[in-house]
């Protein structure tokens, strides 16, 4: 089932992944007929690895975020595959039983930290109440640890700041508390859905810098949701790359932004303004992602493709090895009439 | 406060110049609360002393954290905040002036940030690039009309067909398409650019910035871009000035400030860049929060954060002042004006210390 790079063998360990995610299919029934917001979509993460997830706006990532943590809107629906934490199928569980999972097992950030953060609450109390209901602690040993929290997560002066309301705190401080919040129960899996793109450079590189400590040293997996590849580039051991509801390509963080196979991944690093110099024309992807009701047959990026052919648009592409990656492109099936482009090649 | 000497003046006649712009906001509570709480007046200084000059067919780009007076800087320019002090010349004139003569007004044309708030959802594209073509009465004539509208959205790489539709039916790539045209249906020659790609994708920012710097290319245009992604910034700019708590701390050409940047607030964002090269270069975070502009700190605003602060730092307002060897730069910084910030002109420049305030 998982290939080599879908389950990066060097990261887990006797348990096996920590998460899996098996063929998702998310659908949305509307009026005129049911649109699939992602199809087919399969990844895994190990204890300690961060897995980053990019893609245009729209691609379906925090739909995947969403449906791993059991947060779908209605009407959207999982109609397909399976989700695994601990080997444990956690996608067909009733809603209850969902909701102590995920403060649990399964920590979740979200862009807004004011819409996580009840304003009428000190801090402390928001924290030691989340300890406390998932964790046999008493009151004493919970206001202990919620300090210790803030601190960890580089609020200066904690113990003063314990008992601050979060309208005290700057954006960068919030963002800080959220992050203690969803991982104050110590879970397992945090899913971090746009963690830094409401902050400044500066504050972002603190917060990047603690996330990916925490996985180190807590052996947290953590699914990293971001469309800044500079974030991802420095925060994460492998890369998914989403468009229109699928994966594009997957595959260790350096082969996937410095040697992208996928023609689609290929797009968008060259898309990236460069730092270090100027350029007269930035490479692109001409025209925009399709809608969901309009997906074309074969393979969805088959109208954006500059490496386009004829198998492209009536068979939908498989998740080929290409050697380094995992890519849903005919490219990498040696049968296809096409040979893969210098452009897509190794070095 | 006076407009500070000298700054260097680019060649050519500047398109617009701020002369000691500052935008000030009464933000105290209500006057009862204020007399029994016995609370002072509160002002808040989001732009304070502000000068710089952008020549014709150029692009100055500012950048700084949120919060800095980056979009203020914008609304002042192109009159939508009257300054509290000091005042903008639009092509040597007035503002003032020549906000009041329609014939100057359309040559100045702003895009905000946001493709989605700024189109009116209920009026067909056609309609909302006609408008300003119809306000300053450029073009007579319906079918003249049309043919300018149909031009305009070829110009940003649209369909005249496009014309019939509404805002909603387009993607946030293309709404801001749409923004540039109508910006652009005034024939304008000076545009403020707010923040135009930040709300959109990598992959449709690349369009657009391509777009924007094709027009400059082929309509001569000026533009006071405003972004705080540097990398972004590095492509579009000629010139770059980095403003903190409502004030420029630096304006240099733009290769000399990312080769040689060298305020330490200017170095330290650089330094807290992510880098996608990969090349394992460690990101310093700037240490400490940003300071709040209703109460900024004594001295260079910077020196609760800054790792070269000293007394002096603290008592004294640094001004801005060219570095030895580099006439064409300006930076606020007395560690630069002593020399002590272990930069030697023309060579590379050395990582600042790290943070004496810490995270
Ligand atoms: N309630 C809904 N009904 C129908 N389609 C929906 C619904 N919610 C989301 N979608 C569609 O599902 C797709 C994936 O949405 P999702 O929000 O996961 O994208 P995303 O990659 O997170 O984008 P962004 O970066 O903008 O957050 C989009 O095409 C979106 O329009
Ligand atoms: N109308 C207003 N009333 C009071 N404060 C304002 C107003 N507009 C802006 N400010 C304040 O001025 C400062 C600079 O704002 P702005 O120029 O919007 O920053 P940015 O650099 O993010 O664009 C901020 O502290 C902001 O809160
Ligand atoms: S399958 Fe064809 S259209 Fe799709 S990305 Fe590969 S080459 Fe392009
Ligand atoms: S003036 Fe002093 S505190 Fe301000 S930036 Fe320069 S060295 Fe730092
Ligand atoms: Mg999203
Ligand atoms: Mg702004």
């Amino acid at each position: 089932m998982a290939a080599p790079i879908l389950s990066t063998p060097s990261h887990s360990r006797d348990g096996g992944p920590i998460l899996e995610v098996r063929n998702l299919r998310v659908e949305f029934p509307t009026r005129r007929g049911v649109l699939t917001a992602l199809d087919d979509v399969s990844f895994d993460i190990a204890p300690g690895e961060v897995l980053g997830v990019v893609g245009e706006s729209g691609a379906g990532k925090s739909m995947t975020g969403a449906a791993i943590i059991g947060l779908l809107e209605p009407p959207g629906r999982i109609a397909g595959g399976q989700i695994l934490l601990n080997g444990r199928r956690i996608d067909n569980l009733p809603y209850e039983q969902m909701r102590r999972i995920r403060g649990k097992e399964i920590g979740a950030i979200f862009q807004d930290p004011l819409t996580t953060l009840n304003p009428l609450y000190t801090v402390g109390r928001q924290l030691t109440e989340t300890m406390q209901t998932h964790l046999d602690i008493s009151d004493r040993e919970a206001r202990q640890r919620a300090i210790g929290w803030l601190e960890m997560v580089g609020i200066p002066a904690a113990a003063q700041r314990v008992d601050s309301y979060p309208h005290e705190f700057s954006g960068g401080m919030r963002q800080r508390v959220v992050i203690a919040l969803a991982l104050c129960a110590e879970p397992k899996l945090i899913v971090a859905d746009e963690p830094t793109t409401a902050l400044d450079v500066s504050i972002q590189a603190q917060i990047i810098a603690l996330l990916k400590r925490l996985a180190r040293e807590k052996g947290t997996a953590m699914m990293l949701v971001t469309h800044d590849m500079g974030v991802i580039a420095e925060t994460a051991d492998r890369v998914a790359v989403m468009y229109a509801g699928c994966i594009a390509e997957i595959g260790p963080v350096r082969e996937v932004v410095k040697a992208p196979k996928h023609p689609y991944s290929e797009g968008l690093m060259a898309s990236i303004p460069p730092l270090d110099r100027k350029v007269d024309h930035l490479a692109g992807i001409e025209g925009a992602m399709p809608r969901l009701s309009a997906i074309p047959k074969g393979c969805a990026f088959n109208t954006r493709c500059p490496h386009v052919f004829d198998r492209c648009r009536h068979e939908r592409p498989e998740l080929l090895e290409t050697g380094t990656t995992l890519a849903t492109c005919w490219l990498y099936d040696p049968a296809s009439e096409k040979q893969v482009p210098e452009l897509l090649k190794d070095d | 406060m006076t407009d500070r000497r000298p700054h260097p003046r680019a060649a050519g006649a500047p398109m617009l110049a701020a002369e000691d712009l500052a935008k000030h906001f009464d933000v105290s509570r209500p006057l009862l609360q204020r007399v029994l709480a016995g609370e002072a007046r509160r002002t808040l200084k989001a732009v304070d002393g502000v000068s710089f000059d952008i020549p014709k067919g150029t692009t100055l780009s500012l950048v700084g954290e949120s919060g800095c007076g980056k979009s203020t800087v914008a609304r002042l320019v192109v009159g939508l905040y009257r300054p509290s002090r000091g005042r903008v010349l639009f092509d040597g004139m007035d503002l003032e002036t020549a906000r009041s003569d329609a014939a100057q007004r359309r040559r100045m044309q702003m895009i905000f940030q946001d493709p989605y708030a700024s189109l009116n959802p209920r009026w067909r594209v056609r309609d909302i690039i006609a408008e300003p073509v119809r306000a300053f009465g450029l073009v007579e004539g319906g079918a003249a009309q049309r043919e300018r509208v149909a031009e305009l959205l070829m110009q940003v790489g649209l369909s005249p067909l496009d014309g019939e539709k509404y805002p909603h039916e387009f993607s946030g790539g293309q709404r801001q398409r749409i923004s540039i045209a109508r910006a652009l249906s005034s024939n304008p020659e000076f545009l403020v650019c707010d923040e135009p790609t930040s709300a959109l994708d990598v992959s449709v920012q690349a369009q657009i910035l391509n777009l924007m710097k094709d027009l400059q290319a082929r309509l001569g245009l000026t533009y006071l871009f405003i972004s705080h992604n540097l990398a972004v910034v590095r492509q579009v700019s000629d010139r770059i000035g980095v403003m903190y708590l409502g004030r420029l701390v630096e304006l240099a050409p733009a290769e000399t400030l990312f080769i040689a940047p060298r305020h330490p607030y200017t170095r330290a964002l650089m330094e807290a860049i992510p880098d996608l090269e990969m090349t394992g270069r460690q990101r310093i975070p700037v240490g400490g929060e940003v300071p709040s502009p209703i109460n900024p700190p004594s001295g260079c605003p910077f020196h609760p954060r800054c790792p070269l602060a000293n007394a002096r730092c603290k008592a004294e307002m640094p001004a801005l002042l060219p570095p030895r060897g580099q006439p064409d730069t300006i930076v606020a910084c007395h560690a630069v004006e002593e020399e002590r910030d272990g930069v030697v002109p023309g060579t590379t420049v050395p990582p600042l210390p790290a943070a004496a305030t810490g995270v």
